[in-house]
């Protein structure tokens, strides 16, 4: 592991009697990247981040995070964590229970009131600092908890399912924070079913199945090329020849289709069309989503699943 | 660890447990006032001299004493049941214990804010009931204090034995477990004097064996002790042999305090117990 590496584990596993959580998890997770885990239910994501923060132990491999072994108490010092189930005590005041937490954390006592208020106004919840956690909706337990996740300033958060409970509004500022803690060189692991989000924010991705990453990598190269279809009528078979310089072409009635294509070309190719004498009705510039590739490659592992078996 | 005493605390007062407690104490305090008075008053009209008041106002003390400990044991039971397990199963754990917070810490703050918790009340309610005993039957047990302290002692064994359970049972399953324990403590401890007055030793030593598992019953006589006037006690010593045994099977007399050896036992039980309480959740997936 180098300096500029996060977190990284090592055929990482976790056994609960004769189930199988975890099966050899193996990543990298560069610093100041935006980490997505993906995974079905059941995958292990949450029992690989309870391993990463040690609070479950792995009954096999290794791992470290921030150069520490997992679980090391002085790099907690510098983990942040907003787990996916949680509750905060409803009995204290939203600014105490931030004040606990940056006891617990070990920031000196003098910053406490400028991490208090910093993270209040990140989250958005400066206004009901002084109320009790217990009278406030899932959405504000989960800004309150994201809140808490960012206190001393650390260099890795893991977010579990950090949207789960927020409105599109709470969303689309979760997404503006997760780009701030990136400006700021911090680590984001993001862990979270919401593939539409995380396509949005991550930097890399691993998509992990029956406790194995079954792939890795940046999210432009997992999502592979670009295409585009273009509904045309009066276009002729010669004309249609012209469009061949800008990648391989497909017909299906009036659909063309360039597959793969630069994003750069579409004008191109539509003012070329126009000339040719082409009427153009629509044109739709397409990509693989997240979703798409993820449910593909979910299919994949079934699919040899079932011939091993 | 400081900070998950001060959280324990600020949640006792807050979930209004202490207030509860209060509450509770003066009301028995005022109800003790007025039984008091009037037995008193009846005594002296049917001619009862001063000397026996003064047994007959001991030993509704310490009735009132047995039943205080059984809400002190109750109250700690049920206060250190889910102290760990309802945490761990609403997740407010998982945020702190990814904070650099030994377990061990966890489980010592909780335990430390309870004991406090329990210790504050019992000296609350011990000067309340005792002062106002006092007031009206100008009746004050020989030794107030060790008797309030005993009365403690029991509520932090049951304490520490309900975190124990805490760490791995649910808060329900903890509280009735505990209740039991209670209770087979108490009867251990009658069944104990019963069996030696009638010269069983298996019974006894197996009554002995239960008594020192969950050390409730040997405090407890040191509580009947302290309350107790000079004169009982020298009564129950003067009887002596098989009648004295019989005497001392009584769970509402003791004609001695427990020994140096006996507190200095409990004290590494409730140690033990921590220490077990700590090894347990250590091992526990969160």
């Amino acid at each position: 592991m180098t300096d500029a590496t996060a977190i990284e584990t090592r055929e990482l596993a976790k056994r609960y009697k004769e189930t199988i959580a975890l099966a050899g998890l193996t990543m990298t997770v560069p610093r100041g990247e935006v980490f997505g885990f993906l995974g079905p239910n059941g995958a292990g994501k949450t029992t690989a981040v309870k391993l990463l923060l040690g609070l479950a132990r792995p009954t096999g491999g290794q791992g470290v995070v921030l150069g520490a072994p997992l679980g090391d108490l002085a790099a907690r010092r510098r983990i942040g964590y907003l787990p996916e189930l949680f509750r905060y005590q409803s009995w204290l005041r939203a600014r105490e229970v931030l004040a606990a937490h940056c006891e617990l954390a070990g920031v000196p006592s003098d910053r406490w009131a400028g991490q208090i208020s910093s993270v209040l106004e990140l989250v958005g919840l400066t206004d009901r600092a002084g109320d009790r956690v217990g009278s406030f909706s899932k959405g504000m337990q989960q800004r309150l908890g994201i809140a808490v996740a960012l206190l001393g300033d650390p260099e890795v958060v893991f977010l579990d399912e950090p949207t789960s409970a927020l409105d599109p509004v709470g969303r689309a500022d979760v997404r503006a924070l997760i780009h701030h803690l990136r400006e700021h060189g911090v680590t984001v692991f993001l862990n979270s079913h919401l593939l539409g989000e995380v396509e949005r924010v991550c930097d890399r991705v691993a998509i992990v199945d029956r406790g194995r990453v079954i792939v890795e990598g940046r999210i432009d190269e997992l999502l592979g090329s670009r295409s585009v279809r273009i509904r045309v009528t009066e276009f002729d078979g010669k004309a249609e020849a012209s469009l061949g310089r800008f990648g391989p072409l497909t017909i299906e009635g009036d659909w063309l289709t360039i597959r793969p294509v630069e994003a750069e070309s579409v004008p191109d190719i539509v003012a070329t069309i126009v000339a040719g004498g082409g009427r153009v009705h629509a044109v739709e510039p397409g990509r693989a989503t997240l979703e798409d590739r993820f449910l593909a490659l979910l299919q994949i592992e079934e699919a040899l699943e079932a011939a091993k078996s | 660890m400081k900070t998950i005493v001060r959280l324990t605390l600020v949640e006792a007062v807050r979930r209004r447990i202490l207030w509860a407690f209060l509450g509770l104490t003066v009301v028995i305090a005022l109800l003790t006032a007025w039984g008091f008075s009037v037995l008193i008053d009846s005594a002296q009209r049917h001619g009862v001299n001063d000397v026996q008041i003064e047994v007959g106002v001991s030993q509704i003390l310490i009735l009132l004493a047995f039943m205080f400990s059984f809400v002190l044991a109750m109250s700690a039971a049920f206060l250190g049941a889910p102290s760990i397990s309802s945490e761990v199963e609403s997740g407010v754990l998982l945020a702190v214990l990814a904070r650099p917070l030994r377990r061990s810490e966890l489980i010592l703050g909780r335990w430390l804010g309870l004991a406090i918790i329990v210790v504050a009340y019992t000296a609350v309610a011990g000067v309340f009931e005792l002062g106002v005993t006092k007031l009206v039957t100008d009746y004050l047990p020989p030794q107030p204090v060790p008797a309030v302290a005993y009365l403690a002692g029991q509520a932090i064994v049951l304490l520490t034995i309900s975190v124990l359970l805490s760490t791995r049972l649910p808060g329900i399953a903890a509280g009735a477990i505990c209740v039991v324990l209670f209770g087979l403590s108490w009867m251990a401890g009658v069944i104990g004097g019963i069996a030696a007055a009638l010269n069983l030793p298996e019974v006894a030593s197996l009554a002995n064996g239960a008594r020192y598992l969950l050390p409730l019953d040997g405090l407890w006589k040191g509580t009947v002790f302290s309350l107790e006037p000079p004169s009982i006690a020298l009564l129950g010593q003067l009887v002596g042999g098989r009648g004295g045994q019989a005497v001392s099977a009584n769970p509402f007399f003791a004609t001695s305090g427990p020994a140096p050896a006996y507190l200095l036992y409990v004290a590494l039980w409730v140690a033990a117990v921590l220490g077990l309480a700590i090894f347990s959740f250590r091992r526990r997936e969160i």
